[in-house]
């Protein structure tokens, strides 16, 4: 069974098809890698899921429910985390602050909670507290706690995003090139966080440009050119087909 | 570097200013200082609303330059009810801050999603509207442009507050309240999710925050606190009219947030002091004044665009939390650059 699935997608930007009818299947507990040349529409399938930006048409299933046009904090709370090619921390807050934020949607204290502080209140603070560390140690960046986000080197960043992602208790993570910036050491490193992510029970989908990331920790691959998928399977099937090749080098016509 | 922890400093802060009638008194300043009590008066109030407007501005990011249309509705809720109605004047103010709040929401629906400075421009529309609408004493309630007089004096307990010592103590206590409730705010699952908005919406939808719902809830939370230092005002002046509700008086609020400290309940405290207090102490010279004004708004936001006291980084209590969780990986920490 399925935790993700992708039924005819369809999404355009002023005339321009980013998206062309995309179908695929992400199964739970696996590591499936979004792979394509720049502009073949990975981010926007992502930013589709994610509720980001709708599709013009066609339906997203997550766990046998529909999430289609849903609003991002809904989605978040059903169960489904990103990181941001882009880092998109919270810069001038404190690294542990940046995880208490991924927690938010797993805490239900409101205004008046927030100014009366029953019990209740402060026992889901202190619980909060508990699980963003254990994220930030997770990801071993717990003794930066009380540093700004932005003063981590980005690297670190990237590890910080996977961590406040995390604290939402996500079933199915979405990482948009998470090694992107990173030097060989750390991109080691990643692999064997992301091996563990998946031994936690999380389904790890991931758009990355590293071919040798993709190749050795994905159980599968996805091709992606112009909006649409050209080949899918396992690295090595990917590896050895002629149109992902082409897609790649380009055919010399 | 301070000798008390924070809690302690805002009690000597306050314990100071509550000494400050008697020893006004005990030196036998004219008129036992009642000139003096009565600016302090003023900056209680607009204490007051910079902290009801830093919830908005200085958490949500929200550019909101209308402020004073909220604390109109209050005070002239309070002025209506009081002289028609013959409510005692203290009571109408949880009515008054329920009026302004409604209001807010009412201007919050359709403009909530606007961006920085197309919200600016709107915010400044609205508080334009209020004060016409007060001005043509539309429904026939306002009293145009006389405004609303004879409002009766408040009391508390069958204790008439009649000397502006009296009104003193009833304002700081309500700004000492407010600061209470704001550093509350400030430390709580509220309060981070408005902070989170404010550096980074898609980020802070990304991680399950409602953007729409939270910044409503500022703005209208906002809105009522303004509300009922609108009551504050009636109480005051004992008089309502469109003049204390201008536009200028919003950009004043506007600067006291932003030169204070964006976020920061200290900074809003000094950015009152020096902006609504300097104004009493320089009245004599109004033209001179607005120059040095604007003078010290241009080289603040070049020197220090995050005001005189920045809002500081929250620290976390961690005992017992730190070094206990197991690793995926190594520690990445240490020594590195930038």
């Amino acid at each position: 069974m399925s935790l993700l699935a992708l039924r005819n997608l369809f999404k355009t930007f002023s005339g321009l098809v980013a998206v062309a009818g995309i179908s695929l299947e992400v199964e739970e507990k696996a590591i499936v890698g979004l792979i394509g040349p720049n502009g073949a529409g990975k981010t926007t399938v992502f930013n589709l899921i994610t509720g980001n930006s709708r599709p013009d048409s066609g339906e997203i299933i997550f766990d046998r429910r529909p999430i289609t046009g849903l609003p991002t904090h809904s989605i978040v709370r059903l169960g489904i985390a990103r990181t941001f090619q882009n880092i998109r921390l919270f810069q001038e807050m404190s690294v542990l602050e940046n995880v208490l934020s991924g927690c938010h949607c797993r805490m239900r204290a409101g205004l008046f909670s927030s100014l009366f502080r029953p019990p209740s209140q402060r026992r889901e603070e202190r619980a909060a507290v508990e699980r963003a560390m254990r994220e930030l140690a997770f990801a071993g960046l717990d003794e930066r706690h009380a540093d700004p986000a932005g003063s981590l080197s980005y690297g670190n960043q990237r590890l910080l995003e996977i961590a406040r992602a995390l604290a939402s208790d996500p079933r199915f993570l979405i990482l948009d090139e998470p090694a992107g910036g990173m030097n060989d050491q750390e991109t080691a490193d990643l692999m064997g966080l992301i091996a563990a992510i998946q031994a936690r029970g999380v389904t790890v989908l991931l758009i990355e440009h590293d071919m040798n990331l993709v190749m050795k920790i994905c159980d599968k691959v996805i091709v992606l050119e112009y909006g649409a998928v050209i080949a899918e399977g396992t690295p090595a099937q990917v590896k050895g087909n002629p149109q992902v090749i082409d897609a790649y080098l380009g055919s010399d016509g | 570097m301070s000798l008390l922890s924070p809690p302690l400093r805002w009690l000597a802060f306050f314990a100071c200013l509550a000494a400050t009638p008697p020893l006004l008194r005990l030196f036998g300043v004219d008129g036992g200082g009642a000139v003096q009590i009565g600016a302090l008066n003023d900056i209680g109030i607009y204490l007051i609303l910079a902290l009801s407007l830093n919830i908005i501005l200085g958490y949500a990011g929200l550019f909101h330059m209308g402020h004073t249309a909220f604390f109109a509705v209050g005070a002239y809720a309070s002025a209506i009810l009081n002289t028609s109605h013959g409510w005692p004047i203290l009571q109408t103010m949880p009515v008054a801050g329920l009026l302004a709040a409604f209001f807010a929401l009412l201007v919050a629906g359709p403009i909530i999603r606007l961006r920085g400075d197309y919200l600016l421009v709107v915010t400044i529309g609205v508080v334009e509207i209020v004060r016409i609408v007060l001005l043509n004493n539309v429904f026939d309630l306002t009293g145009g442009a006389n405004g609303i007089s004879g409002i009766s004096r408040a009391e508390i307990f069958g204790l008439r507050l009649t000397t502006p010592a009296d009104l003193f103590y009833l304002i700081w206590a309500f700004a000492g309240l407010t600061v209470i409730l704001c550093s509350l705010l400030e430390n709580s699952r509220f309060g981070r999710a408005l902070k989170y908005i404010k550096q980074d919406e898609v980020a802070a939808a990304g991680c399950g925050i409602n953007i729409s719902l939270y910044k409503i809830q500022a703005f209208v939370l906002g809105a009522f606190w303004a509300g009922m230092a609108g009551t504050l005002l009636a109480v005051k002046m004992r008089l309502v009219d469109p003049e204390s509700f201008t536009f200028s008086q919003s950009v004043m609020l506007f600067a006291i947030v932003i030169l204070g400290g964006s976020g920061s309940i200290a900074g809003v405290v000094l950015g009152s002091f020096l902006l609504i207090g300097l104004q009493e102490i320089f009245r004599d010279f109004s033209q001179a004044r607005m120059l040095a004004f604007g003078a010290a708004m241009v080289i603040m936001m070049v020197f220090r665009p995050q005001g005189l006291i920045p809002a500081r980084r929250r620290r976390y209590d961690l005992r017992g939390l730190t070094g206990v969780f197991p690793r995926a990986l190594g520690r990445r920490g240490g020594a590195e650059g930038t």
